[in-house]
């Protein structure tokens, strides 16, 4: 387990980690998710040893490891921009921990084989990062962080300077590589998308607060703060109540304490289907319903509808 | 600028004009009246004693010099660039201090501090040589070459940026083996061409030498002061041998210059 207790961090007048703690279950995929500025990739840093906290303490598997050097930490850590070792071949950048750890020569050869085929860059061992595109030099930063057995992964952003196709086969691709390699990560992301297809377990973060760690669902369904809310999904708020979207219920006939709207615009976006209303106060709301809820509802601009929130108990379980 | 064809070749006429006249012919010149009377006689003017003495003692004050600069100046580029100190600003402009400061003034405030009546005058009382010896000149060179390498690593460090590094930390290199293995090989090209400025400066380095020098001929007379020496003694074959030696050795430098020069562009 990976455990940050009370770590406060602050650069010059900038206040970037505010008393933050948070444990890491072995074996678990937590993405610490929240706008830049959040104090996401400051707190993965200091987990990896790169910034040292003002105060607080950081623990790697029951040992207090707050000033032990990046080096000595049995971690793995994937970069953004990949910091790939321009100088070195694929098979080179892979070995280079090995290498530094001594290992025997037939061995570092043949994990550096072992590790391309799992990233899927067999093949590509006598290449230089410039002949790889991003989505590869990303892969290989991966072996190379694998090929030294860390204890902890830690990924920084690995996807935000891809495109945004790549970017969504990657995840896939990353999801599938924990399933199979099992090593505890840290992801830092900024998009809620990225974070609830790829983690077992979020942390949202807002100005160098953990504002809540827990499944994707969990923060879904039951976020503890507005920020949450806000940051896992769109919201609409009707007579004061912050709901999803998709938790509000059209119908031409009142039901309950539905309220009366006129329709001021249908959006077909596939199979969802976003339906903007303007209320009697002349507030707007947005709703959200799906290709085959619209077609029978027959909805058109001008119309006018009841609109109510979903109780909980008509939230169809999964 | 798009340049009509009548005004376009007045201009490059009066460019190459400028460079021939300028660059061009008095370096011909020199190689004209070098071999004038063929290369025996070139061969002649260079074997002598005192060319033989001059070109060694050239090329040992390049060989003290270099790996001297090279270790000060990859340090320096790298406090200057990764540290957070104070006075870096001072620091930035004592480097360039030698570009400001002519050579001669260099040779002079050697002799002040180290001459016989200088602050560190004791250590020629103590019998250890420097003004009017080769340490003297070892250090004028040094003075007036050290920028160079600072300011060709400097550029690169900035560019590779500090991520390579914080990932070979993180894959288990202690400082040592992050500097070896990844920054050094990072800078090398423009560590190569801060190289052979060096180089070149401190083979053509004349004003600041030969203050210092004692300028006895054989013994501490570098190629320059040879080659100013002879044409005072109105030795000219003497001095235009001397001479073509020496743009040898920068021709040499020259086309390193650019060959590194476009590997750390390429790179």
């Amino acid at each position: 387990m990976i455990a940050a207790e009370n770590v406060e961090k602050h650069y010059g007048d900038f206040h970037a980690l505010r008393d933050v703690s948070i444990e890491i279950p072995d074996g678990s995929l937590t993405a610490l998710l929240g706008p830049s500025g959040s104090g996401k990739s400051t707190l993965l840093r200091v987990i990896a040893g790169l910034e040292v906290p003002d105060s607080g303490a950081v623990v790697i598997s029951g040992e207090d490891v707050t000033h032990t050097s990046p080096q000595k930490r049995g971690i793995g850590f994937v970069f953004q921009h990949y910091a790939a070792f321009k100088h070195m071949t694929v098979r080179d950048n892979v070995a280079f921990g090995l290498k530094i750890r001594k290992r025997g020569k037939d061995e570092i050869a043949r994990r550096v084989d072992e590790l391309l085929e799992i990233v899927g860059l067999a093949g590509y061992q006598t290449r230089y990062p410039s002949q790889l595109s991003g989505g590869q030099r990303q892969r290989m930063a991966l072996a190379r962080a694998l090929a030294v057995e860390p204890q902890v992964l830690l990924l920084d952003e690995p996807f935000g300077a891809l495109d945004a196709k790549v970017r969504e086969d990657l995840r896939t691709w990353l999801r599938r590589l924990h399933d199979d390699v099992h090593v505890t990560t840290v992801l830092v992301t900024h998009d809620q998308e990225e974070a609830m297809d790829v983690a077992d377990r979020i942390a949202v973060m807002s100005e160098g607060r953990i504002e809540q760690v827990g499944s994707p669902r969990e923060l879904y369904d039951t976020p503890q703060t507005e920020f949450v809310m806000s940051f896992l999904g769109p919201t609409a708020t009707l007579r004061g109540e912050v709901v999803r979207p998709h938790d509000l219920v059209l119908s031409h006939e009142k039901i309950d304490d539905g309220v009366a709207v006129i329709i001021e615009r249908v959006v077909h976006l596939g199979f969802e289907v976003r339906v903007e209303l303007l209320d009697e106060a002349g507030e707007r709301v947005t709703a959200q319903t799906t290709r085959g809820r619209a077609a029978e509802l027959g909805l058109y601009p001008g119309q006018a509808l009841f609109v109510r929130t979903a109780r909980p108990d008509q939230i169809p379980a999964l | 600028m798009k340049v009509d064809r009548g005004p376009r070749i007045a201009l490059r006429t009066v460019a190459l004009v400028y460079l021939g006249l300028l660059l061009v012919l008095p370096v011909g010149l020199i190689l004209y009246r070098t071999f004038e009377d063929g290369i025996g006689a070139f061969w002649d003017q260079i074997s002598t004693p005192a060319s033989i003495s001059a070109i060694s003692l050239t090329l040992e004050i390049v060989a003290i010099v270099v790996p001297l600069n090279v270790v000060f100046g990859v340090f320096v580029a790298l406090a200057l660039v990764r540290g957070r100190f104070r006075g870096r600003g001072i620091v930035q402009a004592i480097v360039d201090l030698p570009f400001a400061v002519s050579p001669v003034i260099v040779g002079v405030s050697l002799i002040l501090l180290w001459g016989t009546d200088g602050w560190f005058g004791g250590v020629a009382d103590a019998g250890f040589q420097i003004i009017f010896s080769l340490p003297g000149m070892v250090l004028a060179t040094i003075f007036v070459t050290l920028p160079f390498v600072v300011r060709e690593v400097e550029p690169v460090l900035h560019e590779i940026g500090n991520e390579q590094e914080q990932a070979a930390s993180t894959l288990g290199a202690d400082r040592w083996q992050t500097f070896w293995r990844i920054t050094l090989p990072s800078i090398r090209w423009g560590l190569a061409y801060g190289i052979v400025l060096t180089i070149a400066r401190a083979l053509g380095e004349f004003g600041a030498v030969s203050v210092v020098s004692a300028g006895a001929s054989g013994e501490s007379e570098t190629l320059t002061l040879l080659v100013a020496n002879r044409f005072e003694d109105l030795n000219l074959p003497g001095s235009y041998a001397a001479a073509t030696v020496l743009m040898g050795f920068a021709l040499v430098a020259l086309i390193l210059m650019s060959l590194f020069e476009y590997r750390s562009k390429r790179a």
